[in-house]
């Protein structure tokens, strides 16, 4: 595979943290390549590390040992500073918990990633890709009057309007029921496709990982074949 | 610069969901109630110096023993001042009227029209009718008498009164002479009239006792750049006088209202610093997630902490205008009501007082709500994953120590008062530490293996709600505090400060005294004691009244050069009133030293009012020589005295024991009351007793009381400003932990729990809760009313039973009324929802 296209490599990835007296192993030894425009689904059982890991491949914790290669930088030999730079630059996320911002309507909250990265058409591109999800009629709405699934798609939504090189999604039907986990599927790798965007997903739902184009499976913080 | 558009456009957001209206409210009234307080504190200062000129009848007052120089005049006139000018003279008048002629020796003084300069005229158509303003002095050809002499002479308005060779018609009975002073003793009545009918008289002759007086009065500037010129041109004979001091009643009544101004707008801003700093908490815990999604999206920790600051920055200045101009509204409002009083025009405000509150505002910002905000630097991203990921708390403690030392710092500069300022920041640290130490000791016993036994033993519910006590009794601790002080501020301002304010009202009762009665012989004391007695009035405190020239300080001759002070100078000319007793007066108070020694034989003692020691720079141990008639007697100073002014009754400057001057030349003083319809009463007395003067001082009691009411009414409209803190510490308070409870009973539903279930577990929680916190503020708030009583506002303030019965009850109340509203919040919202929303 050229090099040009590996959009994330993770070498010797490793988690332990203290836990009252004893060290407790989160990961141990995770060796990840995933090359532009991949989708890749990491499975395993809850508790099995796969949020610990997916955090640790965009830069928002650190590992113990091991290092990652993000877009072509090595995330942790950045300051904290530098790799939230390179995250709103090149990663999007889509949370279980959806976090949005609830003083935020939808739009506003499409908003915000356009907004810190200075960028002057916010609401254009915004107001455009609320339209792309479905939710033309909501703009206004705040996260508390939209149902679970609308709001999971206002989150896609501020993911994908940065085209982001890679989109990292925990469980994101985690908290919907089937109809409307489905509906939030379907668009996201809609969006995925027409955007040629690298999806990283981790969930525990084997049929959906079926959909991706490979799956790395996690057991007691390593990975199994 | 787009950080700034986008830390408007999330200040716009946050302000539109609510987050920021307790903090913007806190702010504004902090700094309102600073600002209001100080501009009119400002103002009335600077109008009381002008005020005090009413005492010349003019900002400066030359007085000489000759008509004075063309020249002089000449350069008043150059200078742009206004000018007045009264002679004045001794002289005998006549009624020519009626039964008989009488006639008196009276003080007659001639004035100019444009007398005078400061201050108003005063006067009655007749005897005890309604008085009211004179625009100017008498018109040529008619006098006017003051009240002593129409009825010594029985010469009414329409009669005529004889003066040398001139005859005049009484046009009034003149009540009110702004530049009499408060100093009654020594005056021949009055008789004004019009400088024009001076010549007329033929009384002005070389050798006739005159004194030639000029008043000019204009800019402060213009007036002290004539004073200089006219001081290198003084002759023999001559003085300049320009006084500085307001008289003592008027004077003790706005230091007084400036001492509840000034609480007021403590108590105000340190209950804003409270409200920011639990609103700024809030603000903070529910913005963290937010944070922690934008740290996400690529925000910096800097820029992070640069868009929350700008953010706060903006809504801080915006607030603090906004305060600085409902306090310059407020103000203008208080000074209109004491326009009335302050008969000179109150100065305009200067930009101090904005200046004050202004920095008062940006310092509660940074010392209240920049500790908490830095908090949201530190927001790991990684909470966006895992929820326990919270933020680490650092040096917030040292942030808040330093943002409440400079609070404490302007405002003692603003108030001017370090032992008004100590009493309430000290009485504040303390409350504040003790309110969450005893809280805490409280909570936990409340909620101990013991207690759980004994209440619990009723319904798994109640045990659930102590069992939360426990678990929550740090932060229960603070939220428990905080209501207390929140309460102990509502308590403080109703019921305490009616209290107060009867009390202060008392200072100048309406029953007060409004006569004195001077020169009372010792062989007249009996038959005075008894005439009043057989007419049916209260038998008055008499003192007895030597006559006395300060001659030496510590044996060194005192001359009025050593004193740079007019009016030190002007005391130590004249003769001091003193007077001998044994036991301190009720309205005395001893400030520095103690009261006389009953078997100190050996020495004079003697006890100075502290004003004047001030003045005239005695200190406690100092010897004293006074002359009285021939008479050289030395006392030391061995305690100096408060007086209350405002209450009309008897004072004296200095005191000695009874056997240090009971061998001088005595007469005797008292005050009594004479109700409205006696003054026959007082016809009969002085007919009886001639030699005795009886001066009427119900104008000045009248005057004092007038102010006294409008005084309250300022002062209470200031108190809306702390009031309304009060009430946002406590709505803050109340909220502080709604978000976290809200989780908590939705968990409990989600596991089963039923709607009575959760909120008599709530219930009980908040009912140990609110009687901790109203039994708190009731121990705070009486314990501090009874500290400001008698340290600050030297008033006696009678117990409130009503106090400790209302506290206890609206804690409990308050926090019943927020379990209830809280519980139908959580109860009517499916668990889902308020999880999800959490
Ligand atoms: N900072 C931490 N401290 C202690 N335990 C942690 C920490 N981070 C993760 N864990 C634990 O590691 C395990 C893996 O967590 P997680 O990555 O969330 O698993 P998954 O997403 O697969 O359910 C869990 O048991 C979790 O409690
Ligand atoms: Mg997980």
């Amino acid at each position: 595979m050229a090099t040009q296209a590996e959009v994330l490599s993770a070498r010797g990835i490793g988690k332990t943290v203290r836990s009252g007296i004893s060290d407790l192993v989160i990961l141990q030894d995770i060796d990840l390549e995933v090359i532009s425009g991949e989708a890749v689904a990491i499975v395993g059982a809850s508790g099995s590390g796969k949020s610990t890991l997916l955090a640790i491949l965009a830069g928002l914790d650190t590992p113990t040992t091991g290092s990652v290669r993000l877009d072509g930088s090595d995330i942790f030999a950045l300051d904290e500073d530098a790799r939230a730079e390179l995250r709103g630059r090149a990663v999007g996320f889509v949370f279980q918990s959806f976090q949005l911002l609830p003083a935020l309507s939808a739009l506003e909250n499409v908003m915000l990633p356009l907004e810190l990265a200075g960028r002057p058409d916010a609401q254009a591109q915004a107001r455009a890709m609320l339209e792309r999800v479905g939710l033309a009629e909501r703009l206004g709405h705040y996260p508390k009057h939209l149902s679970g699934g609308e709001q999971q798609r206002v989150a896609l939504a501020r993911a994908f309007v940065v085209q982001p090189r890679v989109l990292m999604a925990d469980e994101p039907t985690g908290s919907l029921d089937a109809a409307s986990g489905e509906a939030v599927i379907q668009l996201m790798f809609e969006l995925n496709a027409q955007a040629g965007t690298t999806l990283l997903m981790v969930t525990h739902d084997e049929l959906l990982a079926k959909r991706c184009s490979r799956i790395v499976r996690l057991a007691g913080g390593k990975v199994v074949p | 610069m787009t950080s700034v558009r986008l830390a408007l456009r999330m200040l716009m957001r946050d302000w539109r969901a609510g987050e920021l209206r307790v903090l913007a409210l806190a702010l504004l009234i902090a700094v309102a109630s600073v600002t209001s307080v100080s501009f009119f504190a400002d103002r009335v200062r600077q109008g009381l110096n002008r005020e005090a000129h009413q005492l010349l009848g003019g900002d400066l007052l030359l007085a000489g023993d000759q008509p004075w120089d063309p020249a002089v005049m000449a350069e008043i006139k150059r200078r742009g001042l206004a000018v007045a000018q009264s002679t004045n003279f001794i002289s005998m008048a006549q009624s020519a009227n009626g039964a008989g002629p009488k006639s008196l020796l009276t003080g007659a003084k001639a004035v100019t029209d444009s007398y005078p300069l400061r201050g108003k005229l005063r006067i009655a158509p007749r005897l005890n009718a309604p008085d009211a303003i004179a625009g100017s002095g008498p018109r040529p050809g008619t006098v006017w008498l003051d009240e002593r002499l129409t009825s010594a002479l029985s010469a009414n308005p329409g009669d005529k009164v004889k003066l040398g060779d001139a005859e005049f018609t009484v046009a009034a009975v003149l009540t009110l002479e702004p530049d009499r002073g408060a100093n009654f003793f020594n005056i021949a009545p009055r008789l004004m009239m019009n400088a024009a009918d001076v010549p007329a008289t033929g009384l002005i002759r070389t050798g006739s006792r005159v004194t030639y007086q000029v008043l000019v009065a204009g800019e402060r500037r213009d007036v002290d750049g004539f004073e200089a010129w006219a001081r290198t041109r003084l002759e023999r004979g001559q003085r300049i006088e320009n006084l500085d001091n307001a008289r003592p009643e008027i004077r003790a009544s706005l230091d007084r209202a400036q001492s509840f101004l000034g609480l007021t707008a403590l108590l105000a801003a340190i209950l804003a610093g409270v409200a920011i700093a639990l609103a700024t908490r809030r603000f903070v815990e529910r913005h963290l997630d937010g944070c922690a999604v934008m740290r996400c999206l690529g925000a910096t920790q800097a820029r992070l902490m640069a868009l929350y600051s700008m953010e706060f920055l903006m809504l801080g200045v915006t607030a603090c205008a906004a305060g600085c101009l409902a306090g310059f509204a407020a103000q203008g409002l208080i000074a209109n009501w004491l326009a009335s009083i302050i008969q000179a025009e109150l100065p305009q405000p200067t930009a101090i007082p904005a200046l004050q509150g202004g920095l008062v505002g940006l310092t509660l910002l940074l010392g209240f709500a920049l500790p908490p905000l830095l908090q949201l630097r530190n927001v790991p991203a990684v909470r966006v994953i895992r929820r326990e990921a919270g933020a680490p708390r650092d040096g917030a403690l040292l942030a808040y120590v330093l943002g409440f030392l400079t609070l404490v710092l302007l405002l003692l500069w603003q108030s001017g008062d370090l032992k008004l300022g100590m009493t309430v920041v000290g009485g504040f640290s303390a409350a504040v530490l003790l309110f969450i130490g005893i809280a805490w000791a409280a909570l936990r016993a409340a909620s101990s293996p013991a207690s759980m036994r004994f209440f619990g033993a009723a319904s798994p519910a109640v045990r659930y709600g102590l069992a939360n006590l426990r678990r929550h009794s740090r932060s229960n601790a603070i939220q428990v505090a905080s209501l207390a002080l929140g309460l102990t501020a509502i308590l403080l301002l109703t019921i305490t400060r009616s209290d107060l304010i009867d009390a202060w009202r008392q200072a100048a009762p309406p029953d007060a005294p409004n006569r004195f009665l001077i020169g009372i012989q010792p062989e007249q004391l009996k038959p005075v004691q008894e005439f009043f007695r057989s007419a049916g009035m209260a038998l008055p405190d008499v003192y007895p009244m030597v006559r006395g020239r300060l001659t030496a300080v510590n044996d060194r001759p005192v001359s009025e050069k050593d004193y740079p002070d007019e009016r030190a100078k002007r005391l130590v000319e004249r003769e001091f009133n003193l007077s001998y007793m044994d036991r301190l007066p009720a309205h005395n108070q001893i400030a520095a030293g103690r009261w006389f020694d009953p078997r100190n034989r050996a020495e004079g003692e003697a006890s100075v009012e502290e004003g004047i020691a001030k003045t005239l720079g005695l200190k406690l141990g100092d010897l004293l020589t006074y002359n009285a008639a021939g008479e050289v007697f030395t006392a030391r100073i061995t305690s100096l005295r408060k007086l209350k002014w405002d209450s009309m009754k008897v004072n004296f400057f200095v005191v000695t024991p009874t056997w240090v001057l009971e061998k001088a030349p005595t007469s005797y003083i008292t005050a009594f009351r004479l109700e409205a319809g006696s003054e026959p009463v007082l016809d009969r007395m002085v007919a009886a007793f001639p030699n005795l003067t009886v001066v009427d001082i119900s104008a000045a009691l009248k005057q004092a009381q007038g102010i006294i009411d409008q005084v309250i009414l300022a002062v209470q409209f200031v108190f809306l400003f702390a009031l309304g803190a009060g009430l946002l510490v406590l709505y803050s308070a109340l909220i502080a932990t709604e978000d976290e409870r809200r989780r908590e009973s939705a968990i409990m539903r989600a596991f089963g729990a039923s709607a009575a279930q959760v909120s008599g577990s709530q219930r009980a929680e908040f009912l140990v809760m609110g009687a901790v916190a109203g039994l708190l503020a009731t121990v705070a708030a009486s314990a501090i009313s009874t500290l400001l009583a008698q340290r600050v506002f030297q008033l006696e303030l009678p117990v409130n039973y009503g106090l400790w019965v209302y506290g206890p009850l609206a804690g409990i109340a308050l926090l019943s009324l927020n379990a209830w509203l809280s519980a139908r919040k959580v109860l009517t919202a499916s668990p889902a929802m308020t999880l999800r929303e959490g």
